[in-house]
């Protein structure tokens, strides 16, 4: 099965990079970035079991990190990845600071009220960060003498090194003793702690990767577009990336990639009924839940706590 | 006007808006008391009532009626009940037994879809409601109360009171209360549990629907999009209340209304959803349990 799955991955990967069509060339890369935020989200929800609903503002973080450092230090991109990395991975474990004293749904909601709070702090700090008309004219990347420009090839395949390398990191991480440490808090947290795991250091762990993916991806993304607004990081894309997460199924590492390779291509595809397209969609992700309530390729999981159900 | 005065008329203002809030509060209480479950759904169905009205108003047509009021009032209450349970039905029950995530996301589904039918109906710009009651209004010193605020005021208490009088004074209330306490004990001595929980969803879908064609009314335009905000608002209003709680969804509704008209009238427009959020997040770090809340959030 893992064979199979990887090779499945790995045809579609290469098929995908030769495809010569520009337009969908760009639905390749915008799939990237949303499987390394689903890769990323996953530490936090699917590994460590903390419901997040405030992810996008830590995307944000990333892209407006290295939109700043760019255009008023001049700071190129392979500078400004690791800088946006740790600095969503910083803001990620800040905010969870206060907000892992909270648990469960109530979690799910202070993250979501932080994350508004990022957006309209961002879009009202004008002098700073543009204002909803946002920043323009962020450098693309280069390696030696070849500029990225604004052809999506190059992003994809930046994006596919970051995809693998986050990939392979998070299966082994969730094999680790850190691994099993998230598995323990997640179902337990009093089991846990009493057999002396720090469940607050651990879930801050979890928040700073997670938040480290994320700053990663929002640097890619702000220099891909060269341009950036508030819009972009809306509460519409922490409940995208989310669904992606649990579509794929939680804490399952190909899952969680298949989730948002299905997440972002299949309104692409419905693209023919344009109006129709979210309808469609809120449509199949209703069905599916019903069909497989653990996700695509998730296992039955009691992750979250079960709806108390009457007595059959 | 003095400054005294913009400061009354921006609580009243504020009063005005908690009290939309507050009923659309009721319904994410109640669904959270019986089944610990947000429904995040539920935003949308205050939009599709607030819909529903204006559909009401259009085909009565003429301005200042309202007796149009009263029949787009029941017009929504009807078709949110019914969406309501429909909803409960088609994306919640089924899931009833799978993880709790799983019904977050068919919840999102139903967002989506109803977000795009009504788009698809009704057009994605922002749509005029007719005013269905005279502008003029009571003056109190430099102070105005218009008739939509005093309707707004006099509907949403007598829904409130009638509420409690059904949680606590009727068969399906002590169903509803003794559900939420337990529900495996609840249905050994005989209740359908079901059945308590597509009427709390019924019962809380109608509040909703009213408060979508008093906000529509109120404001006199209304957009598909508005039940995303306006939802999450109420949310916070039902957190700050105390969730599970009637009277504190009243009360966090008020509360919130106020700091918000306050905010709109001294800091600026922008700022004034941060200061809803803000609320929001202090609250659940300070006292998680809510003003007037028993329950801990400390579940899950």
């Amino acid at each position: 099965m893992r064979k199979r799955t990887s090779l499945a991955f790995g045809l579609i990967l290469l098929l995908s990079f030769f495809d010569p069509d520009p337009y969908r060339s760009e639905i390749y890369a915008t799939a990237a970035l949303y499987a390394l935020l689903a890769l990323g989200l996953n530490v936090i929800v699917g590994f460590a079991g903390l419901l997040h609903l405030g992810y996008a503002a830590l995307f944000a973080v990333g892209a407006y990190t290295y939109a700043l450092l760019n255009l008023r230090l001049g700071w190129p991109f392979w500078l400004g990845l690791p800088a946006s990395g740790a600095a969503a991975a910083l803001a990620g474990v800040l905010l969870g600071l206060p907000a892992i004293r909270v648990r469960g749904d109530y979690l799910a909601i202070v993250t979501l009220g932080f994350g508004e709070i990022i957006r309209v702090v961002v879009t009202n700090l004008e002098g700073w960060t543009g204002g909803p008309n946002g920043l323009m004219g962020i450098d693309h990347p280069s390696v030696g003498p070849v500029h990225f420009g604004v052809d999506s090839k190059p992003y994809y395949a930046l994006l596919m090194v970051l995809i693998a390398f986050t990939a392979a990191a998070c299966s082994r991480l969730k094999h680790s003793r850190v691994g099993l440490a998230w598995a323990a808090v997640r179902e337990n947290e009093l089991a846990a702690s009493c057999l002396g795991m720090n469940a607050r250091q651990l879930k801050l762990l979890a928040l700073g990767i997670g938040g480290w993916v994320a700053g990663l991806a929002g640097c890619v993304f702000a220099a891909k577009q060269g341009t950036i607004t508030p819009d972009s990081f809306d509460f519409i894309v922490s409940v995208m990336v989310l669904a992606m997460v649990i579509l794929g199924g939680l804490g399952s590492v190909p899952g969680v990639i298949l989730g948002a390779v299905v997440l972002s291509v299949v309104p692409e595809l419905l693209r023919e009924f344009t109006q129709y397209r979210m309808l469609l969609l809120g449509l199949i992700m209703l069905l599916l839940m019903r069909w497989r309530p653990q996700g695509l390729l998730g296992p039955a999981s009691a992750l979250f706590r079960r709806v108390r159900e009457p007595a059959a | 006007m003095s400054a005294g005065d913009l400061f009354l008329q921006q609580v009243l203002n504020g009063l005005t808006l908690g009290f939309v809030y507050a009923l659309i509060a009721l319904g994410y209480t109640m669904v959270y008391g019986i089944i610990q479950l947000i429904n995040f759904a539920h935003g949308e169905v205050f939009m599709v009532g607030a819909y529903a009205g204006l559909t009401v108003l259009l085909m009565i047509g003429g301005q200042g009626s309202a007796a149009g009021l009263v029949a787009a009032l029941g017009a929504a209450a009807v078709v949110c009940l019914l969406l309501g349970l429909a909803i409960e039905r088609v994306a919640y029950r089924p899931l009833r037994s799978a993880p709790k995530l799983s019904a977050l996301i068919s919840a999102i589904g139903v967002s989506f879809i109803l977000q795009n039918a009504v788009m698809l109906v009704y057009g994605a710009q922002d749509r005029y409601v007719p005013a269905a009651l005279p502008a003029s209004g009571w003056k109190f010193g430099a102070v105005t109360v218009t008739p939509m605020q005093a309707v707004i005021f006099g509907v949403s208490i007598a829904l409130m009171v009638g509420l409690q009088a059904l949680v606590y004074g009727t068969r399906l209330g002590r169903n509803m209360r003794a559900t939420a306490q337990d529900p495996l004990a609840a249905r050994l001595m005989g209740i359908s549990v079901e059945r308590v929980i597509a009427s709390t969803f019924a019962i809380g879908s109608a509040l909703a629907g009213i408060g979508g064609v008093l906000f529509g009314t109120y404001y006199s335009t209304i957009n598909f999009h508005d039940g995303y905000l306006t939802g999450l608002k109420a949310f916070t209003a039902a957190v700050l209340g105390g969730i599970g709680n009637v009277p504190g969804a009243l009360l966090g509704g008020v509360l919130l209304g106020l700091l918000e008209g306050l905010a709109a009238g001294y800091l600026s427009a922008q700022w004034k959803n941060v200061v809803a959020f803000a609320v929001l997040v202090l609250v659940l770090l300070l006292r998680p349990r809510g003003l007037l809340g028993e329950r801990v959030a400390e579940r899950a």
